[in-house]
């Protein structure tokens, strides 16, 4: 069992309103202040990081998530509750934060880890690596003002993780950059959490959390509302956008530990859901490359205007791998009555990889679940993809080859 | 208060290249560079030497020499510039760094402690550029001189009292600086620095004592112009004031720091 590095414990933050300002610098003196408003933007937030874990925090805006962030940084105090760090906590959200355009890259690089509380002998021995991992050449020596944005990044990144810190806390700032830096920072990232460090992920973006993260913490209206693993999380964050007056969101634990999550309105329902091989059997276990067949069965409950089932094939991690809908394809039914029952075929060549996959199907009015959602069914259907008679490959995509080698 | 202490020397080095950053960005895009902050308050001795000098010179008691109004210009200036440099950058310290403090932990005392530094360095420049024009009319303030080595620090005690008062303020009162940049206006003309507090008429020399910068001005023009001791007793007090007004700056700014991040 590993060390919890960070402890987060009942914590609260309140903003307070005084009637006047004056009586707030009056309350610090010693003066009793009566008829304080609070705002309270997080309340009763609880849990504990551990060491080398890596947790994402999601939530809609306003959820509280940078709020959190500061707290845990320092930046803002807690109202309520304590919050204690083993060690040093390092942030890459406030890239760039503190430079100054007249310096160059290295003046600053020297300033800002003065910022971060290091001393000169400490970053002169990093420096060379910092110059480096940044790799902009000559333009280290150059006024930051002449940087373009990218620039600045690669070097606010390569400050920021010069020293190994116990946490880490990345926020969305990392998808700006290139795509080769963007790269090589995750690969830091990672190498930091082999190493043991800490990472607290905030992002919106499900596949980042789902293939950085072993746990979620989903934050509603400034509560913790879910704690446990990235794919029910996002689930349900993804069932709780779609939320509207009298949709529900409905979870059952499957066989295989997940949670299943079922929310919508109920207009129409999903009845049954299953994939079928060449030779016309339900199968869970598939070869690489079968041609087969997905079959979904709907019911409607009362009647809609307009009806369009989407699916989507997703990994184990739960990142989508293919995904489309009868809007997408012209196939919209349209003034469905209640009782109603339909039978949907897909056919499809299933050019996938080795692993566990997903089907989570979708029964809307338009394109997106935004508008209407009747029903969202996650892990619908669980199936497995074995390579039997294909030579041996890697990746989720079955992309077979025809290799030829021509001596010269 | 130790922790503070503590806190303060760990971060040494940054605020060591902070007031060096301070400099060297003075000096990036502009020709003269931090000549600038010398030439100002030199230009401004300047004018109202010209202006001013037929009109008061021969108010100057006891002094021979015919620059005797340049010189008492110059030395309350230097008092003068010091107080008036740290109060107005204090003022919006915090504020100014809003971005800083809200993204980035560090002890927010180092904020103040890098504009004193700073504000200190161009003090010194100015020094030495008064000490230069001193030599070049063939002034020499002679051994009472020395007498800086308290005037300074004195100077810069009860400046930064006051900045750190107000600059804490104007984080949850905005008005503050505005209200202030009118009334360090007012201060400059209530401070003998341009005219003799012997012109002042006796029913406002009660105001006058009553005006800490009074004492610390007039201090100065003794030891660099009058070449005499400076009245001791009251640069007690305003010392004994000072030192109050430190504390009570650092209570306040202690008190106001966990709030202080929340309204920036």
């Amino acid at each position: 069992m590993s060390a919890d590095v960070l402890t987060v414990e009942s914590v609260g933050k309140a903003f307070r309103e005084y009637r006047s300002q004056l009586l707030r610098i009056l309350s610090w003196l010693g003066v009793r202040i009566r008829q304080v408003s609070d705002t309270w933007i997080l309340q009763d937030i609880s849990f504990q990081l551990q060491e080398g874990e890596a947790v994402g925090i999601v939530g809609q805006n306003g959820a509280g998530k940078s709020t959190l962030l500061k707290l845990i940084t320092g930046t803002l105090r807690p109202t309520t509750g304590n919050i204690s760090v083993k060690g040093r906590i390092a942030a890459i959200l406030e890239l760039g934060m503190g430079f100054n355009p007249d310096l160059t890259g290295r003046q600053n690089v020297l300033h800002t880890a003065g910022l971060m509380g290091f001393s000169q002998a400490d970053i002169l021995r990093v420096m060379p690596q910092i110059e480096e991992f940044a790799e902009i050449g000559d333009y280290f020596d150059e006024p930051v003002r002449v940087y373009s944005s990218g620039m600045q990044m690669r070097v606010a990144f390569s400050v920021a993780t010069a020293f190994r810190p116990e946490v880490l806390i990345v926020d969305e700032a990392l998808s700006v950059g290139d795509a080769y830096f963007q790269h090589k920072s995750m690969g830091r990232i990672r190498e930091y959490r082999r190493l043991g460090t800490t990472l607290l992920i905030v992002s919106h973006d499900r596949s980042a959390i789902q293939a950085l993260c072993d746990r979620a913490i989903l934050l509603d209206k400034g509560r913790k509302v879910m704690d446990g693993n990235p794919q029910s999380v996002m689930d349900y964050y993804n069932a709780m956008i779609a939320e509207k007056e009298n949709s529900s969101i409905r979870s059952k634990e499957l066989e295989s530990g997940k949670m299943q999550m079922v929310s919508g309105t109920g207009e129409v329902v999903v009845d049954s859901v299953s994939i079928y091989n060449q030779s016309g059997e339900r199968a869970e276990f598939i070869n690489v490359g079968e041609a087969v067949e997905l079959r979904i069965k709907i019911v409607a409950k009362t009647n809609v205007p307009q009806l369009v089932l989407g699916y989507l094939v997703k990994d184990r991690l739960g990142q989508d791998i293919f995904g489309t809908n009868t809007y997408h394809t012209g196939q919209i039914l349209r003034d469905v009555a209640a009782g109603e029952e339909y039978e949907f075929s897909i056919r499809f060549d299933l050019r996938l990889g080795p692993g566990t996959y997903s089907v989570s199907t979708a029964l809307v009015s338009t394109d997106t679940h935004l508008v209407d959602n009747y029903e969202w069914r996650d892990l619908a259907y669980v199936f497995t993809v074995l390579n039997a008679d294909k030579e041996y490959f890697v990746g989720l995509n079955w992309m077979p080859p025809s290799i030829q080698i021509i001596k010269r | 208060m130790f922790e503070m202490l503590l806190a303060t020397w760990r971060y040494r080095y940054f605020i060591a290249s902070s007031i060096r950053n301070d400099f060297r960005s003075r000096f990036a895009r502009s020709r003269l560079g931090a000549i600038w902050m010398i030439l100002q308050p030199l230009a401004q001795v300047a004018i109202y030497a010209v202006v001013l000098s037929r009109v008061l010179s021969a108010k100057l008691p006891g002094v021979t020499s015919e620059y005797a109004y340049v010189i008492y210009l110059l030395s309350g200036m230097l008092g003068w510039s010091l107080f008036l440099e740290l109060v107005s950058r204090s003022l919006t310290i915090f504020v100014d760094n809003a971005g800083l403090l809200k993204k980035i932990v560090f002890p927010k005392i180092c904020l103040p402690l890098i504009v004193s530094g700073s504000a200190l360095i161009n003090n010194f420049l100015l020094l030495a550029a008064t000490l230069g024009v001193f030599a070049m009319i063939g002034h020499n303030p002679g051994i009472h001189a020395l007498w800086l080595c308290v005037l300074i620090p004195l100077t810069l005690a009860f400046s930064t009292g006051l900045g750190l008062v107000l600059g804490t303020l104007n984080v949850f009162i905005r008005d503050v600086a505005q209200v202030m940049s009118v009334i360090l206006q007012l201060w400059f003309w209530l401070t003998p620095v341009v005219y003799m507090p012997s012109i002042v008429p006796g029913e406002f020399s009660q105001i006058l004592a009553a005006n800490p910068m009074y004492w610390i001005v007039s201090a100065y023009q003794d030891v660099l112009l009058f070449q005499r001791s400076p009245d001791i007793e009251h640069l007690a007090w305003v010392g004994l004031a000072s030192l109050g007004l430190l504390a009570f700056a650092l209570v306040l700014f202690r008190r106001s720091s966990a709030e202080m991040v929340d309204v920036l």
